[in-house]
């Protein structure tokens, strides 16, 4: 277990720090989200961008297991559950909760008396699918930022599902499916978990309904859903809430409902722009990420003197923290180029097209 | 204010037309007439003049937000709306309110116009913080004048004649207009512009046109099927001028001349305005500036469209005269329901009768047949047209682009085409914000122009920039390309490295000291991407200028030498 004896001040200088492979902690002798295979991984969630695969050991949040197994296979992973330690060639290492999804954790690192904290992907406001935010003290915070400008500020998610049901009731009434894109894993969890289930029948698209097996499985309130081949006529399809993932637009599996409405919920719809592009019926503005207020607080309450920040709104951040008299620089990552980000968003920009 | 924002709000986010129907009818029929007043305005385009300038919105709200200014232009970049940015920026509101349009306007909005900039600053604060996010945002697109969503003022006609219970035709002849800043939006107007249909109907037209008709392009070339339009002489043809569309109204010995946009342009073209026609009669054409006999390119009507006041040698450089080619009013009747052929007939009567170089009858294009008009068509060039008209002999005048009771063609000949290099991309606005879709483009200059100088290395000049063409999907694979072959950035704006070559449609060319390559083109826009060409392979300077017009060529491929590289 012994690490190799080096000077421990050129350590102390920096517990983690950017290589080509991810966040690497030299002592530690461990990744954080690599993009590249190595030996050893700590993951903070299963999104695709974070959880990669072909490390040789995995090292995650309890909570999150089953779902990186389904997505990754059989990779040889450990876990700990929220709050438990592991001392690893002599850094102690613990998983506390992120708040963005099902297993979703920061990880705390903490060697010769520093503490240093990865947030990976994190959400202030409570949700429930998942264990709620916490805020652990550190010296230095690795922060995401990726809705890092003062514009993306979110309404209640309550509010929106409300508005998410009152969409739903009238394309019901007027027998009308509502089609409503959102990403498969979390997203479309958080979504079931919090609208009124009583105003039709749910269908869930297949990517969705596996995670959504997982998170009953963890014991996470769900409602009711069908797949299409359990609903028995097209009639049933018309007072339907169809959950699909952004990559079913256009497809022949969404023709089947013939003339629906569509809506996509995602943090990107808060801006006019995002909303005419995806060119839906309806842009709810619902978010796993923090906005800015939330960046902002959680920053401040970490108590952190030194902050890196990682991908989104990367100079922005750290030009405006440097600016309130903190220690900000920057990592260059590879994460935010699968889920929800700008790029993936530009993309995807053509979707409405083959969709017409 | 609430009621408009979701009104704005509905028409925003659906982009068919019969969900904008439904939500016309529905804002309609609940508002007050005052809001509903101020609604019409705005909705068929009526821009008050700006109250508050960009630089003081920009300024109070960020100092309202307590972010730096450098921050603001980042929030700018990625939202690519000045209302919206700062619709999202400003902190929560502290209480709401709801006060109706009409008094934002009246009491709150125009009268900021000759406040000093304190009470502004001070107004502006206690606006914004009893506004939610929409309802700020509409708030501040109506301050600055920038006001604009997605229906045309036809559909707000079709919305309040189904409300009202009256043909369309008759609230599209009252509205006629409304958005004339000189008269503000009024409970009364409103109750006149949807009450019954009187029978003095006609007295209240005072000076307004009439709806302007509008022609359908022609996707179908009748000279390569001749069977797509009919027998010929079922068509009324005329050339296509390039001027300014309008309508010169004679009532009351009082003349008025309305642009398309339903603008007062009495004053700008005098020799226009004073020519005296008959009382109670409104003729439809185009304004041209004419020189020996034939129309001069857009770009000497340009030079007098910009200018407040006009000095006579101004007026004697550039002569502007009204080519007639319909009559909608004749002794003080409404004819436009009389067939093509028989106006044409009492169009010809009343310009022959007023003998004045400054109004010309629309010459008739004859041809046998399809074949033979293409060929004609081919001249279109040499004429400064651009292209031809063919109007249903039978067709009535109709509103706007109905088809119903006859149509109008317009057969434009094709557009100049050059095949350029992209070298700038800059960010679009709106539905394109964050995307990388208004690019500038370049030809190759070979350098040394003239025999006695050596030839220099060969650049590319930039000469047009252009944002229209692309579909969604090339547009993403261009930004893609843009972002991944940046040079440098200045603010906005990317140079990038000379990659892909792009066809380059336009329109018209003319010689431009303010420009670059020394030529300015009209309404560039992206054709197509030419995958198949190198750079290396994309047209010339050169090339470019041998498109100028005969009186421009030689001027400008000779003021080409010796300028500065």
């Amino acid at each position: 277990m012994a690490g190799p004896r080096r000077t421990w001040g050129v350590y102390m200088a920096d517990l983690v720090v950017a290589r080509k492979e991810g966040l690497f902690c030299e002592p530690g002798q461990f990744y954080i989200d690599p993009w590249q295979p190595v030996d050893r991984a700590i993951i903070t969630h299963a999104h695709a961008d974070h959880a990669r695969p072909g490390h040789t050991h995995y090292l995650a949040a309890l909570p999150g297991a089953d779902i990186l197994k389904s997505r990754l296979g059989d990779i040889q992973l450990e876990t700990l559950a929220y709050g438990e330690h592991v001392i690893h060639n002599g850094v102690t290492v613990s998983f506390h909760p992120a708040g963005h999804v099902l297993g979703s954790a920061q990880v705390r690192l903490e060697y010769r008396g520093e503490t240093w904290v990865v947030s990976g992907d994190y959400k202030l406001e409570p949700d429930g699918t998942c264990d709620s935010f916490e805020t652990v003290p550190c010296d230095t915070f690795i922060t995401e930022s990726t809705f890092g400008l003062p514009i993306y500020r979110w309404q209640a998610a309550s509010d929106i599902f409300k508005d998410i049901n009152v969409w739903w009731r009238s394309n019901a009434e007027k027998g009308r499916a509502s089609v409503l894109f959102c990403y498969a894993f979390g997203k479309a969890q958080r979504i079931l978990n919090g609208i009124d289930n009583s105003i039709g029948p749910i269908i869930c698209h297949g990517a969705a309904e596996t995670l959504n097996r997982i998170y009953r499985n963890a014991g996470i309130s769900l409602p009711d859903t069908l797949t299409v081949s359990d609903a028995s006529s097209k009639a049933g399809f018309r007072e339907a809430l169809v959950i699909a993932p952004p990559s079913s637009a256009g497809s022949p599996w969404l023709r089947r409902f013939g003339d629906y409405s569509d809506a996509f919920a995602s943090g990107w719809m808060l801006l006019r722009g995002a909303r005419r592009r995806r060119a839906v019926d309806r842009g709810f503005v619902l978010s796993d990420h923090a906005d800015w207020p939330g960046l902002m607080r959680a920053i401040t309450a970490t108590g952190a003197q030194r902050v890196i920040v990682t991908h989104g709104h990367v100079d922005v951040m750290v030009r405006w923290l440097r600016e309130n008299s903190l220690d900000a620089s920057a990592f260059e990552t590879e994460y935010g180029t699968n889920e929800e980000d700008n790029a993936a968003e530009n993309e995807s920009v053509a979707f409405k097209e083959s969709h017409a | 204010m609430r009621d408009f924002a979701r009104l704005y709000n509905e028409l925003d986010a659906t982009t068919a037309t019969l969900g904008k129907l439904e939500a016309l009818k529905r804002y309609f029929s609940h508002v007050e007439p005052a809001n509903a007043a101020w609604a019409v305005y705005f909705l068929a385009g009526g821009k008050p003049r700006q109250t508050i300038s960009t630089k003081f919105l920009r300024q109070f709200s960020t100092e309202m937000s307590g972010i730096p200014e450098w921050l603001f232009d980042e929030c700018y970049q990625a939202v690519g709306d000045l209302a919206e940015t700062i619709a999202h920026i400003l902190p929560p509101p502290s209480h709401e309110t709801s006060i109706p349009l009409a008094n934002w306007m009246e009491e709150r909005i125009i009268p900021l116009r000759n406040e000093t900039p304190e009470k502004t600053r001070e107004a502006l604060f206690s606006y914004w913080n009893e506004l939610e996010t929409q309802q700020r945002f509409v708030l501040i697109k109506l301050i600055s004048g920038a006001f604009r969503v997605g229906v045309s003022k036809l559909l707000v006609v079709r919305a309040l004649s189904e409300l009202a219970g009256l043909d369309a035709k008759i609230i599209a002849q009252r509205m006629m207009g409304w958005t004339d800043s000189a008269l503000q939006p009024s409970a009364e107007r409103y109750s006149l512009l949807i009450a019954a249909q009187s029978e003095f109907e006609h007295r209240n037209k005072d000076g307004h046109p009439y709806p302007f008709f509008l022609a359908h392009p022609l996707q179908i070339s009748p000279q390569a099927d001749p069977q797509v339009l009919g027998d010929i002489r079922q068509w009324q043809i005329e050339w296509k001028y390039d001027g300014i569309r309008a309508q010169l109204v004679q009532r009351n010995g009082q003349s008025w001349l309305w642009s398309r946009g339903e603008d007062l342009i009495t004053d700008r073209f005098p020799e226009i305005s004073g020519i005296s026609l008959p009382d109670g009669t409104v003729i439809d054409g185009e304004i041209v500036i004419w020189k020996n006999g034939s129309p001069a390119p857009f770009a000497d009507l340009q030079k007098r469209i910009g200018r407040k006041s006009l000095s006579s040698r101004i007026l004697n450089e550039f002569p502007a005269a009204f080519i007639a080619f319909d009559l909608l009013e004749h002794r003080g009747q409404d004819i436009r329901h009389i067939i093509q052929s028989e106006r044409r007939s009492r169009l010809k009567d009343v310009v022959c009768s007023i003998d004045v170089p400054g109004l010309i009858l629309s010459p008739l294009v004859d041809a046998p047949d399809w074949h033979r008009l293409g060929i004609m068509r081919n001249t279109s060039r040499s004429r400064a047209v651009e292209g031809m008209m063919l109007k249903s002999v039978s067709a009535q005048y109709g509103i706007g682009r109905t088809k119903e009771r006859g149509i109008w063609w317009k057969w434009k000949i094709d557009p100049y085409t050059v095949d350029a290099v992209l070298v700038y991309a800059q960010r679009g606005h709106g539905r394109r914000a964050s995307l990388y879709t208004d690019y500038t483009f370049a030809v190759w200059d070979s350098g040394g122009s003239g025999d006695s100088d050596p030839p220099g290395e060969r650049k590319l000049v930039p000469f047009a920039k252009a944002y229209s063409g692309l579909t969604d999907r090339e547009i993403a694979r261009v930004d893609a390309v843009i972002r991944r072959t940046t040079i440098e950035k200045f603010g906005p704006v990317r140079s990038v490295r000379p990659t892909m070559v792009f066809e380059i449609g336009f329109e018209g060319i003319a010689p431009s000291p303010r420009h670059k390559a020394g030529v300015a083109v009209r309404f560039p826009r992206m054709l197509r991407i030419r995958d198949d060409k190198k750079v290396d392979e994309a047209d010339t300077l050169d090339m470019l200028k041998a498109m100028l017009p005969n009186p421009y060529r030689k001027a400008a491929l000779t003021s080409s030498v010796g300028s500065p590289p």
